[in-house]
């Protein structure tokens, strides 16, 4: 019956129903049903995200899906965010865009986190695709000003800019300048990643001036306190704004522009930003206050006082970042006036010190999950905690679905018993059913890989750092997390068993990483001919692993499933199987 | 409370500078620098002794020094650095860190200013912006060699004082390299320059 109904509704018909199905997750459902379907599919997906660039080819993609408008590329490791990647590792754009450019004329959006991306990439974009409507660099590297310049100039229905995180070189262009007078269609602008000399005030004014759908204005750190204010006031119609640095003394005149321009702007939901923010400018945001759902302080060095005063103001917020100054009595505050609250990110103010400089502790976090009955997502760094703390956390919150904690010494003991974080780790996985991402840290022993593999189903993204005492914790994680997607481990004694004896399970994954632990060249090697869709990058900057001892454990080991085959821009401190095949070879 | 003087300098509004708060005096052109270590060493190793001097007058100033001077004493890494932890993204300049100030000179101008070098990525973020503070004159830019409108034809030369003493040529060494060594920058009439045999430019460009 069901075959027959397949059948005997037209391909039209078919394109219209799954024009309503947007997730990836769908669609790949939707596609494996029958042939004819998959066909019908492949033609009209517009949408890919490609989690890992190396995991398939720009060619296979194209040939797949023909009439693609919107794609999504992730290239380095997310551990490269902490410079655990050397430079040069890989992740270029520029192969994707030329292909993309032949195969797809009316693609209009891209958007890339942690890819090496050049001014020629750009320019390339900007010359190929007639209706750009999309560009977000997440993370991004290797372009300049150049590149930006490319794209104001010819994107004439670019609605979106995102340049989020990403590091741009200076040439010195004025690029803003380069969109034309006639261009009006920016939505959103995040700029906040550039320096100083990047940005023209009167080209941006001009720009936001004539732009009367811009919704998301994301300002680099040195537009100063006037601007800021002329600027609101060009666009009182914005949802989410990125403040400039409020690095003065108050003056009198220019808090109560401030405070003006930010009442104008009733549709403010979002604010960043507040660079070198001085407390007494703070209250000029006070009238947008209670309608802000997000709020991001992480770059502002206020104190406790302050925090807690405004924290008073916002009783919507939903999404808060902040700096550890907010201490514990700021998240005791924000406890018991935000409700709403479902993700609190709390970030060190000085990493590096051995003494801590805030008095935050674990108690901050335990009167957020009692308070706070939404919280769903928690990243916070702090200086000492207990499993009596977790595991009220993980009563309290059995909602959480991501849980990232980080005791910022390494191997630190729970501070009131001295011992390993298992039980308040196991109580997290144990009682929040629907965690999908856990970062540990503190002192671990296998027996809370035991708890994750037992408990964690839904895990799909894992980090780990110094922990563990053998392959059986690695073991467990693989053996047991059915819905691991990546796994991210540092300085962990684990090593070639669970690996080999885990090897399925990698193609079941996106990606797994592994630093400083015992993983031998040989295992690798095996692993590489076992496992001929897994790409197994042995990166180690230090020689050609195969010339060393038996014993020798690799630096740095990246393993993902690919069906593109191993790739052809690695460089020369990237080691795989079958450039080791070569030099045996070799005479 | 200090650090409020410096950083209401930085505002490019020069109708907004308020004298009694800088609380500066001022040497006059030719008189030899005072420095903390008596200036024998300087003076046998700089070339030029002309500088607008700026006496320390102003006590807030020598506080917030003495106490970034402490702080630095007080953390020192008492364990070695593990790379990449704990896991704050690199750039992501949170919390007191990022502050550097110095303070520039201009041959010719009655008072100094001071910047933040750490705001800036770039030699050439950092020349445009002291043209913009001393918005009457233009900086000689080595960096790219291109001509820059010339406002009143006089065209000064950047230069700074490293950690040793030195009186540098801004640009030569990488921009990172630059703001570590840098503890104060001098834009020097390029006319004076002239016969010191100064013709090759920097190494560096500006995007490094």
């Amino acid at each position: 019956m069901p075959r027959r109904l397949a059948s005997s509704l037209s391909d039209e018909v078919l394109e219209h129903v799954f024009s309503f199905i947007q997730s990836d997750k769908d669609r790949n459902v939707v596609s494996a049903v029958c042939k004819s379907w998959y066909e019908i599919e492949r033609w009209c997906r517009r949408k890919i995200f490609v989690g890992n660039c190396y995991a398939v080819s720009p060619k296979m993609v194209i040939r797949r899906f023909p009439q693609v408008r919107s794609i999504e590329l992730k290239g380095k490791p997310h551990f490269a965010d902490f410079n655990l990647v050397p430079d040069g590792w890989g992740g270029y754009v520029l192969q994707w865009i030329t292909e993309m450019a032949g195969a797809y004329p009316w693609l209009d959006e891209i958007r890339l986190k942690r890819m090496v991306v050049t001014d020629e990439s750009l320019e390339l974009i900007a010359k190929s695709f007639k209706d750009f409507k999309v560009l977000v660099l997440a993370s991004c590297e290797g372009f300049s000003t150049d590149g930006l310049a490319a794209i104001a100039a010819s994107c004439k229905n670019l609605r979106e800019l995102d340049l989020r995180e990403s590091e741009v070189d200076d040439s010195s262009v004025h690029w803003l300048s380069h969109f034309p007078e006639t261009y009006t269609s920016m939505v959103s602008l995040n700029i906040s990643c550039l320096g100083s000399g990047e940005v023209s005030f009167s080209a941006l004014e001009r720009l936001v001036s004539r732009c009367p759908n811009l919704r998301s204005l994301k300002l680099n750190r040195a537009v100063p306190l006037d601007k800021t204010a002329n600027i609101l006031r060009l666009a009182p119609q914005l949802v989410e704004f990125s403040t400039c640095t409020y690095s003065a003394e108050l003056r009198s005149d220019v808090f109560s522009n401030l405070a003006g321009a930010f009442s104008n702007c009733k549709e403010l939901r979002s604010l960043s930003g507040f660079w070198d923010v001085v407390p007494d400018y703070l209250p000029a945001i006070y009238s947008v206050c209670s309608r802000l759902t997000s709020l991001n302080l992480s770059y502002a060095t206020i104190q406790s006082p302050d925090l807690i005063k405004l924290a008073s103001h916002c009783p919507s917020l939903q999404h808060l970042l902040v700096l550890d100054y907010t201490e514990d009595s700021g998240l005791e505050a924000l406890a018991s006036n935000s409700k709403d609250l479902q993700e609190l990110r709390v970030f060190p103010s000085d990493p590096f010190d051995a003494e801590p400089n805030a008095s935050l502790t674990e108690q901050g976090l335990v009167a957020v999950s009692l308070g706070c009955p939404k919280l769903q997502s928690v990243l916070y760094f702090c200086r000492r905690m207990s499993n009596a703390a977790l595991v009220t956390i993980a009563q309290n919150r059995p909602n959480l679905t991501r849980f990232r904690l980080c005791i910022i010494e390494p191997k630190t003991a729970d501070y009131l018993t001295g011992e390993p974080f298992g039980v308040g780790f196991g109580a997290i996985v144990e009682h929040c059913k629907d965690l999908i991402r856990l970062s540990l840290s503190g002192l671990l022993t296998d027996c809370v890989f035991e708890y994750i593999g037992k408990y964690a189903k839904k895990l799909e993204m894992l980090s780990v750092a110094f922990a563990g005492d053998s392959d059986l914790g690695l073991h467990h994680v693989l053996s047991g997390c059915e819905s691991l997607r990546k796994l991210e481990i540092r300085d962990c004694p684990f090593g070639d068993k669970a690996l080999l004896t885990n090897a399925a399970k990698l193609e079941t994954m996106r990606s797994l990483w592994m630093s400083s632990c015992s993983v031998s060249f040989e295992a690798c090697k095996l692993l590489s001919q076992k496992m001929p869709r897994l790409n197994v990058e042995v990166i180690d900057e230090r020689g050609p692993p195969d010339s060393r001892p038996e014993n020798y454990t690799v630096d740095k080991l990246y393993i993902y499933r690919s069906v593109a085959g191993p790739r052809f821009d690695m460089p020369p401190f990237v080691w795989t199987k079958d450039e080791d095949l070569a030099l045996r070879l070799s005479p | 409370m200090s650090s409020e003087n410096g950083k209401r300098l930085l505002e490019t509004d020069a109708g907004g500078l308020n004298f009694e708060a800088t609380e500066l005096t001022l040497g006059l052109p030719g008189e030899p620098r005072v420095t903390s270590d008596g200036g024998a060493k300087l003076g046998s190793k700089r070339g030029f002794s002309e500088t607008v001097d700026l006496k320390l007058g102003d006590n807030n100033r020598e506080v917030k020094l003495g106490h970034s001077l402490q702080e630095a004493a007080k953390s020192p890494v008492s364990k070695t650095q593990v790379v990449g932890w704990p896991p704050v993204r690199g750039f992501a300049k949170r919390g007191k860190k990022s502050c550097k100030y110095v303070k520039v000179a201009v041959d010719g101008a009655p008072y100094l200013r001071k910047v933040d070098l750490e705001i800036y990525n770039s030699y050439q973020q950092l020349l445009t912006s002291l043209e913009d503070m001393f918005s009457c004159f233009t900086i000689r830019n080595y960096l790219n060699e291109k001509k820059i409108e010339q406002v009143n034809g006089i065209e000064y030369m950047p230069t700074y004082e490293d950690k040793d003493g030195d009186w540098m040529l801004v640009g030569d060494v990488p921009w990172q390299m630059f703001v570590e060594s840098c503890k104060r920058l001098r834009l020097m009439k390029s006319s004076e320059a002239v016969g010191l045999g100064l013709t090759t430019g920097p190494k560096y460009s500006s995007t490094n």
